[in-house]
């Protein structure tokens, strides 16, 4: 690998740094601008003036903003999420059971979306026009069409309630079987599939087109190659890098977007934890917990920029 | 009960006889359905619980934000779970009589002011240890201090000193007050080892059931404490399971699909609905909780009684009572208090009466609207029965004007703000404790603002009087007294509404609260 790419890359994960500072500042200031306080929020209709001026002080949220912010920066990046209020325990412990419990399913919802997604574009461009086209499109536009929940509650209605194949709620916990957790997150995962496949398809079937109308690939079908092996060998690779670009976006939706789906399915990821937080004014977690959200979406835009500049050597020398 | 009656019950119980066929024959001896069904269910209680299996209940009302701390419980979950790992000083039995549990015996001096807990010998905290008084007393001391910040507290403040000797733990109380021990049945008073002043969230008491797994806001499983005091009574599962499921679809959907055996807040909307579910039973029974529009008496324009009676008058509680909770309630008459308290009694039933409060009203010399203030959170339906109340007071020509508010910071920002809204109240478990929580003068969550320095008496001396007639009295008049010239608007108490799967067994009705007054997990057996 050449040195320029290995600059560029420098260059966009320094970039990504300065963006999520920005944004852990950006956090801290909204959650600033709360309504509401969390010491009232702790304490809640019983509150007293004495207890809540005791409470404040022992929170420490007497202190000026700025020195809050840094301290809680400083901790962030030694790993020390601090104390959830509400509940006093550990926020970097609580949040590693549960982020994990997101990326598994967020890996499982990407292993059978991804690559479906792709084939089914694939197999859209090949067969353009005709109906086999429009019936990917059309069932793959209709499931994101549909809200989340409504697509939730006809996975459910249909596969726990009336076959009872899998289970409704997808409650899982440390020491499940590999088999029964995977089978737990069965509908979960086929929902979220649902959601994201449309996005994903149209984009690798509209990237593929526009290359397909270029020379390059007249030329390689007038030299006799079949329909699959002009897209597979020319077209594909030139319009890798918009794909990776929507495939990328769609892996962020998986993790930072499921909270609908997590609440539906009780599934006990990021999400559920970050709303009930949100309710409880509870703070630290939630400036925790939208840190990560950026940090996971950045990290996934800056593989998907390195990604498409590493696949197009157009960008690898910028003019 | 006949003889052939009895054979029959017991038949159906074991297996022999299917049910249908015995109704049928119970109908050709004459008896009708109802009380058919009563004796098959009490043969089948006679029959005993079964031992053994996993019980599980999909609960609404949990989040990651719980603990296990007795003190901090305020939702279902926690108080569920707590029923099943905790035990008790003293406890309502489901006929809201007074059943002892690590308090063999409660006594009191004449002027009901120093109360005696006997220690009951024998019963051990999961950690091995025995339960001693010093263990009740501090469990009694933690729930006093402000820093515990427990739900108990407004209670136990009354208590001047706890002292425990030997087996007996002393209680002195600021005030008389007959109603000590119900006050001791609170859900927060779980006896735990020197009153968990070491470790508040250790999860160790003398419950029918040790804490094996604790996630806040996913699922709490607890397993069969093999030294339980009276394991004959609870603990008939060998491991019991909470899982949350907040979301009442995913709630109802657990149960059909058999991931759990139980839940409870079924909608009332969906109760028709899930009771064709073939092995689903609905349990509803009436509580002390109640839906309520609240008046500040101290603010204008509801300072005047007429305008408050006029009020009164133009909610059509028959209606709200059919559309919003579909039947599964009771009509309320203005006072918080019902058939689930001990020493109610009936009062004559306050109507819909349109010409009536247009008197009232014009009495009142009030002009213009009356703004209400709602919201989903005030309790479920609440935005619909604001607008039937804005439409049945509009046929009395009293104007009602509705403001939706949002559910974030509804209780912070409107209930026990604002002059007129929507709200609702669990209710208690005496009605010393309802009135001294929401409508003695002093109280921090007098909602309605009454400020009557006479009913403030009457609460006084209620509470320090043993005569049971002569407290029945003073809590009518009481009654009458909030009825007629109090804030409280009652349309409706509504009911607990819980659901079991197939092969639930030893359910038994509780007025206290929802899911046998939480006991249900620990009650309950599956049945082979």
């Amino acid at each position: 690998m050449s040195s320029p790419i290995l600059k560029l890359i420098a260059q966009r994960v320094a970039l990504g740094i300065v963006l999520l500072l920005a944004v852990s500042v950006l956090i801290f200031a909204g959650t600033q601008i709360l309504p509401g306080d969390v010491a009232q929020a702790i304490l809640g209709q019983s509150a007293t003036p004495e207890s809540l001026a005791n409470l404040r002080e022992q929170l420490g949220l007497n202190q000026p903003a700025y020195i809050r912010y840094f301290h809680w920066l400083g901790g962030a990046l030694t790993g020390d999420l601090g104390t959830a209020m509400s509940s006093g325990q550990d926020i970097a412990t609580s949040i590693k059971g549960r982020l994990w419990n997101t990326l598994f399913l967020a890996f499982w919802a990407a292993v059978v979306a991804v690559p479906l997604a792709i084939i089914l574009g694939l197999i859209a461009v090949r067969y353009r026009n005709g109906w086999v086209d429009k019936l990917i499109s059309g069932l793959a536009l209709a499931s994101t069409s549909f809200p989340e929940f409504f697509i939730g509650y006809v996975l459910v209605f249909f596969f726990a309630v009336k076959y009872q194949w899998f289970p409704a709620i997808s409650t899982v916990y440390d020491g499940m079987p590999f088999g029964e957790r995977i089978q737990a997150i069965a509908l979960p995962a086929a929902a979220l599939t649902l959601v994201v496949l449309a996005h994903m398809m149209r984009m690798t079937r509209a990237a593929i087109l526009n290359v397909m109308q270029s020379a390059y690939v007249e030329t390689a079908e007038l030299k006799g190659l079949s329909a699959f092996n002009v897209i597979r060998k020319h077209a594909f690779p030139n319009a890798i890098a918009p794909i990776i670009n929507v495939v990328m976006l769609n892996l962020a939706y998986l993790i930072v977007g499921v909270v609908v789906v997590e609440v539906i399915f009780v599934y006990p990821g990021m999400g559920q934890y970050l709303v009930d937080h949100v309710t409880k004014r509870d703070v630290p977690v939630v400036q925790a917990v939208g840190l990560i959200f950026a940090a996971v979406y950045i990290t996934l835009n800056i593989i998907a920029d390195i990604g498409a500049i590493v696949a197009n050597p157009r960008l690898r020398h910028p003019k | 009960m006949s003889n052939e009656l009895e054979y029959l019950s017991r038949r159906v119980a074991s297996g022999k006889l299917s049910r249908r066929d015995f109704l049928g024959r119970a109908a050709a001896l004459g008896v009708t359905a109802p009380f058919a069904n009563m004796l098959l269910s009490s043969a089948a209680r006679a029959e005993g619980p079964v031992k053994g299996g996993t019980l599980k209940a999909g609960l609404v009302g949990g989040e990651s934000t719980n603990s296990l701390d007795p003190a901090l419980m305020m939702t279902q979950v926690p108080f569920a779970f707590g029923k099943c790992w905790g035990e008790m000083i003293v406890e309502l039995s489901p006929e809201g009589k007074l059943e002892n549990r690590i308090a063999e015996e409660i006594g009191s001096s004449d002027d009901a002011k120093v109360w005696t807990l006997k220690i009951r010998d024998g019963v051990e905290f999961h950690n091995g240890k025995t339960v001693t008084a010093e263990d009740v007393a501090a469990t009694l001391e933690r729930h006093s201090d402000e820093k515990s910040k427990s739900g108990a507290l407004g209670y136990m403040k009354g208590i001047e000193t706890i002292k425990a000797s030997g087996k007996e733990v002393v209680l002195t109380l600021k005030e008389a007050n007959a109603d000590l021990p119900y006050l001791l049945s609170d859900y927060h008073l779980i006896v735990q080892p020197n009153g968990g002043k070491d470790k508040p969230d250790a999860g160790i008491s003398a419950g029918p059931y040790v804490v094996k797994t604790n996630e806040p806001g996913v699922r709490h499983v607890g397993e069969r404490f093999a030294n339980y005091w009276q394991g004959d009574k609870m603990g008939h599962a060998d491991q019991i399971e909470v899982v949350v499921i907040n979301d009442a679809t995913a709630r109802t959907a657990a149960l059909q699909g058999g991931q759990v055996n139980m839940i409870n807040r079924v909608e009332p909307k969906i109760v028709d609905l899930i009771k064709r579910v073939p092995g689903v039973t609905i349990r509803n029974h009436a509580g002390p909780g109640h839906y309520v529009f609240i008046m500040h008496c101290n603010t204008a324009p509801f300072d005047n009684n007429d305008l408050r009676m006029a009020l009164k008058l133009a909610i059509d509680r028959e209606e709200m009572l059919n559309k919003v909770l579909r039947g599964y309630g009771s009509l309320g008459n203005d006072f918080p208090i019902n058939s689930s308290y001990p020493l109610f009694t009936e009062i004559e039933q306050r109507k819909y009466d349109p010409d009536k409060a247009k008197f009232h009203y014009k009495k009142s010399g009030h002009d213009g609207t009356v703004l209400l203030r709602t919201s989903d959170v005030a309790f479920p339906g609440a935005v619909d029965a604001s607008q039937l109340f804005q439409q049945s007071a509009a046929k009395a020509g009293i104007k009602i004007e509705i403001k939706r508010e949002p559910g974030d910071g509804y209780w912070n920002e409107v209930w026990n703000k604002q002059p007129f809204c929507a709200s609702y109240w669990g209710g208690r478990s005496t009605q010393d404790q309802m009135y001294s929580t929401a409508y003695l003068s002093t109280a921090d969550w007098n909602d309605t603002r009454f400020k009557r320095p006479d009913f403030d008496k009457m609460v006084l001396a209620a509470r320090a009087e043993l005569d049971e007639a002569k407290r029945k009295q003073m809590y009518h008049d009481m009654a009458v007294l909030v009825r007629d010239e109090g804030g409280l608007i009652l349309p409706m108490f509504n009911q607990f509404i819980d659901a079991t799967g197939a092969k639930v067994g030893g359910w038994v009705d509780d007025p206290h609260q929802e899911l046998m007054n939480g006991y249900a997990l620990a009650k309950c057996w599956l049945e082979a």
